[in-house]
């Protein structure tokens, strides 16, 4: 059994390894620890048919060295935990870098500029009881057996009814030889409802996911009944819908979920793990108009309880809200440690990783386009023939900074009113030529809750916007 | 290194003192080595040690709990299986897993080399010299922003209750090098290519270079294509891929779920046209990471899926072949609800009926769209509607010439896809997903910016 990292006995181990990091000739040495206590719970019809509880931990340990040739970094992740674990693994980062630890002498003896760890940065009081708090399996299985019994009230022709449940509980710790010493307990609870309906050869299936940070009663708290009208809805609408045709429209994206495209296409751009790569083409655009002066977009880490929100990034350091947008000029990049020291670009709170097996990378939070001054019923009686997109799905970004996205739920807008439903759409462009395009914002900003997978693992995101309107944009379809 | 007969005795021990008299264990550990570099310097060298371990119990009314967790230890190990002891109280009894009858079988030797790791140096080596080797392929390529030189070594033990006591030791390496291409007053362009191996320096960098320029340089000449049907001809990769993201119509636990496009009956129904087989075939050879069992100690065979044409067979687990009355087919994870997925396919002419219009060459071809690779499998398909709305990198053929498409998506449903293949062309060529031939298909929708 792990101990909590408030324990003493971290400290003790942790100051002579970075110490040890530090004479081996690292310029910086990083270490994070993290606990884990997963739930996962899936309701199929009216059976709760897997309950699959997890428990873990491990270290990464990072060493940058290099001032003059771009630091360099070396990452080694282990589950061994014992001190000649978290040994052998920072043995084996320096041996990356070619650095050895010197024998003999005591490594603090060989580097007194590192004068031990400052006190801890304790982020997680007043979260001691959280996991506990939180509902257990049988109080969760009947929740989302309620999302289930409320899809079958609410549904036509359901072949299948999904309600799927995840709590993840972490208890992390990062210590630094630049005297970064912090820790914090997070939870983050999503639930996903699902559908899949078919009758004779149509079919439609519609999906849902919520999500929230540091909330125990979040399971308790959510509207089943809401969820699954709005997911019954969606579903008979989009069981008949006929495939759109393919063509270049102006499109209306709704708020909330509306707001991936803008995450994808535009915000990874904007983050300097991008930038080292030279892979942006907005990496040298500070203080340019990138966007139409309607658009301003935020990325932060502070709304409360909102899924990709923390009170410490994964470097140990607080979030903040960042401008990245404002009227259209690009303000600023998201950065992390390995970010500031490689492009300059100073730390923004936005280093983080799914777990303790990746190197942190700068990475989004809470993302949105802010409010405008019009009403969605403006937008969508701005345009003659074009599409409203209600619902997204996924999509990706491709290294020339190609996007595509596929609309869940889409209609026709013909003459400034809303048509008949369509299926089968898909969005493709890149960020440079759509930011200037989205001409009008609505004023019903909100955020949904999702995952970023990406180069330090898959993270917990919200996206979000209110109505936008894009001018004009290539739709595939059939 | 796992000790299958320790875990087997410890499982065994910690089982009797808490009264369960069924359980399965599966387990994992290994090391990884990764390198990344970026214009002449190292990015990111990076190393794993990693253990992870799935426990199974079931109570006397026949549920089964599950837990999983990272600590091999013998106080991990009894964590677990008391979390797995607790979760068996909500397990499923309408539908709940068993132990596979054949975890005991003898498995055929599978025989595949293993291969140490090599220093982290000497890969960060070979790959600064393959970055500059593809950097000075044509003028135009400015970056490889996506690269990277992996290698890995790991244990799986699989052993249960029945006394199955499975070991596997496996080794693997990979390269890939995505160039990224850009010329005055035209977009970037980017491609690349992938190699696997048994090891690090087993690897076909030359060849792994040579395909990432060759694509890339290929793609620097592009123009849109206008919007419209248009006869297709699929890679080997990209019609794998396609296949894959719809393997649903092959999963028996898809069938139960209602989450496929088959249906319990469907078996012996024609799926394809009569030229097309398909087969599971997890052993091939060709199959880098095979495994010899499953999640439940399944042995792992080849299994026809597709034969002329008809629906052949399904991918079972334990519980879903128990359901359809057959034997279990090797390909089951391990869970509280278990999951099904293929292998690794080899998709070919049926014997004796030909490959199809045997007039078709892409060398020569006029108006058809060559699809090399798809993109975004994850948002662009609706598996359980059929139907298909990706992005691809190609080029439309003119004369035989290749001229590569700017932009463009393609759709369709995957039922008339396998329906309206004109031909199978050429050799069948190994890829790390499968064997497959290109493969011909008549009207697709292809969205271009023109």
């Amino acid at each position: 059994m792990v101990l909590s990292f408030v324990d003493s006995l971290w400290r003790a181990r942790l100051e002579p390894l970075l110490a040890a990091g530090c004479a081996a000739g690292a310029d910086l040495v990083e270490v994070f620890l993290e606990r884990s206590d997963r739930l996962g719970v899936l309701a199929e019809q009216e059976r709760v048919t897997s309950v699959s509880p997890s428990f873990g931990s491990g270290a990464g340990i990072r060493v940058f060295r290099g001032k003059a040739d771009g630091y360099r970094d070396g990452f080694v992740s282990t589950t061994d935990l014992s001190e000649a674990g978290l040994l052998s693994a920072l043995d084996q980062a320096l041996g990356m870098l070619g650095l050895n630890r010197p024998a003999g002498a005591s490594p603090r003896a060989l580097v007194p500029q590192f004068a031990g760890l400052p006190e801890l940065r304790d982020f997680g009081q007043g979260k001691a009881d959280w996991l506990a708090a939180c509902p257990g399996v049988a109080e969760t299985a009947e929740r989302l057996l309620q999302g289930t019994d409320r899809l079958s009230v609410h549904g036509r022709h359901l072949q299948s009814r999904r309600g799927s449940y995840s709590r993840d509980w972490q208890e992390v710790l990062v210590a630094a030889s630049d005297g970064t010493f912090s820790r914090d307990l997070r939870l983050h609870q999503t639930l996903g409802l699902s559908v899949l309906a078919a009758d004779g050869e149509h079919r439609s299936s519609v999906a849902r996911r919520f999500g929230s940070s540091d909330n125990p009663e979040d399971l308790r708290q959510w509207d089943a009944d809401a969820a699954a009208s709005d997911i019954a809805a969606s579903s008979a609408t989009m069981l008949y819908a006929d495939f759109i045709e393919a063509g270049t429209y102006p499109v209306v994206l709704a708020n909330r979920f509306g707001g991936v495209i803008f995450h994808e296409a535009c915000g990874h751009l904007l983050e300097t793990t991008q930038l080292e790569r030279g892979t942006s083409p907005f990496a040298h655009k500070l203080g340019e108009d990138i966007a139409h002066g309607a658009v301003t977009a935020v990325d932060e880490g502070l709304s409360s309880q909102s899924f990709g929100s923390l009170a410490m990034d994964d470097e140990g350091l607080e979030p903040q809200r960042t401008t990245l947008i404002e009227n259209g000029k690009l303000k600023a990049f998201l950065s992390d440690r390995a970010g500031e020291l490689r492009t300059g670009h100073a730390r923004t709170g936005s280093g983080r990783r799914q777990g303790h097996g990746y190197a942190a990378a700068s990475r989004m939070r809470n993302t949105f386009i802010a409010a405008g001054p019009h009403s969605p019923a403006d937008l969508i009686a701005s345009i003659d023939q074009g599409i409203y997109c209600k619902v997204m799905g996924g999509g990706s970004v491709g290294p020339t900074g190609q996007f595509n996205f596929s609309v869940e739920e889409g209609y026709l807008i013909e003459n400034g009113q809303l048509g008949k439903p369509v299926k089968g759409a898909t969005l493709i462009g890149d960020a440079e030529t759509v930011m200037p395009r989205i001409s009008m914002c609505a004023n019903d900003l909100e955020l949904a809750a999702g995952f970023c997978g990406s180069v330090s693992g898959s993270i917990y995101v919200t996206v979000g916007q209110p109505h936008i309107k894009v001018d004009s944009i290539t739709v595939g379809g059939r | 290194m796992l000790d299958t007969q320790h875990l087997y005795d410890t499982m065994d021990r910690l089982a009797r003192q808490e009264g369960i008299s069924q359980w399965d264990l599966g387990a994992a550990c290994g090391t990884d080595l990764s390198v990344q570099v970026d214009r002449g310097e190292a990015k990111q060298l990076k190393g794993a040690q990693r253990s992870a371990v799935t426990v199974r119990a079931w109570n006397a009314e026949g549920r089964v709990g599950i837990t999983s967790c990272t600590d091999f230890s013998d106080a991990g190990l009894a964590l677990a299986l008391a979390g797995a002891r607790d979760a068996s109280a909500f397990g499923d009894l309408e539908e709940p897993p068993a132990l596979s009858p054949r975890s005991t079988e003898p498995t055929a030797p599978l025989e595949r080399p293993w291969l140490p790791l090599q220093p982290i140096q000497g890969m960060l080596s070979t790959l600064l010299a393959a970055e500059r080797q593809l950097l000075d392929c044509h003028g135009a390529i400015g970056t490889v922003p996506y690269n990277g030189l992996s290698e890995r070594n790991g244990e799986r033990v699989y052993v249960n209750s029945l006394g199955a006591q499975r070991h596997q030791s496996s080794s693997s390496a990979s390269l890939y090098l995505y160039a990224r291409a850009e010329q005055t007053g035209r977009k970037p362009r980017s491609a690349g290519a992938v190699r696997l191996a048994y090891g690090s320096r087993e690897l076909d960098v030359e060849g792994c270079i040579a395909e990432a320029a060759e694509l890339t340089i290929s793609h620097l000449d592009y123009a849109p294509i206008d919007t419209g049907r248009y006869t297709c001809v699929f890679s080997p990769e990209a019609f794998l891929d396609l296949i894959a993201a719809f393997s649903n119509i092959f999963n028996a636990r898809s069938v139960l779920d209602g989450l496929s496009l088959s249906k319990r009956d469907s078996l012996g129904e024609l799926l394809a046209v009569p030229f097309l087989s398909l087969w599971d075939d997890p052993r091939h050879p060709g199959s880098l990471g095979a495994s010899a069992f499953d999640g439940e100690g399944t042995p792992t065979a080849r299994l026809p899926l597709i034969e002329a044409g008809h629906l052949a067979n399904f991918l079972h687990s334990e519980a879903t072949a128990r359901l359809f009355g057959v034997a279990p087919t090797g390909h089951a994870g391990m869970g509280a609800k278990v999951s099904v997925g293929p292998d690794w396919f080899v998709i070919g002419a049926a014997p004796g009926a030909g490959a199809g219009d045997s007039s078709l060459d892409r060398h020569s071809a006029d108006g058809v769209v060559w699809i090399d690779s798809l993109s975004a499998l994850h948002a662009g398909v609706k598996a359980s509607q059929g139907s298909f709305s990706l992005p691809f990198d190609g080029w439309l053929l003119k004369g035989g010439e290749r001229r590569s498409i700017e932009a463009a998506t393609v759709a369709g449903d995957i039922r008339t896809v396998l329906r309206s293949i004109l031909a199978l062309e050429g050799e069948a060529k190994l890829t790390p997903d499968g064997l497959c031939p290109h493969v011909w298909v008549e009207g697709l929708s292809i969205t271009g910016e023109a």
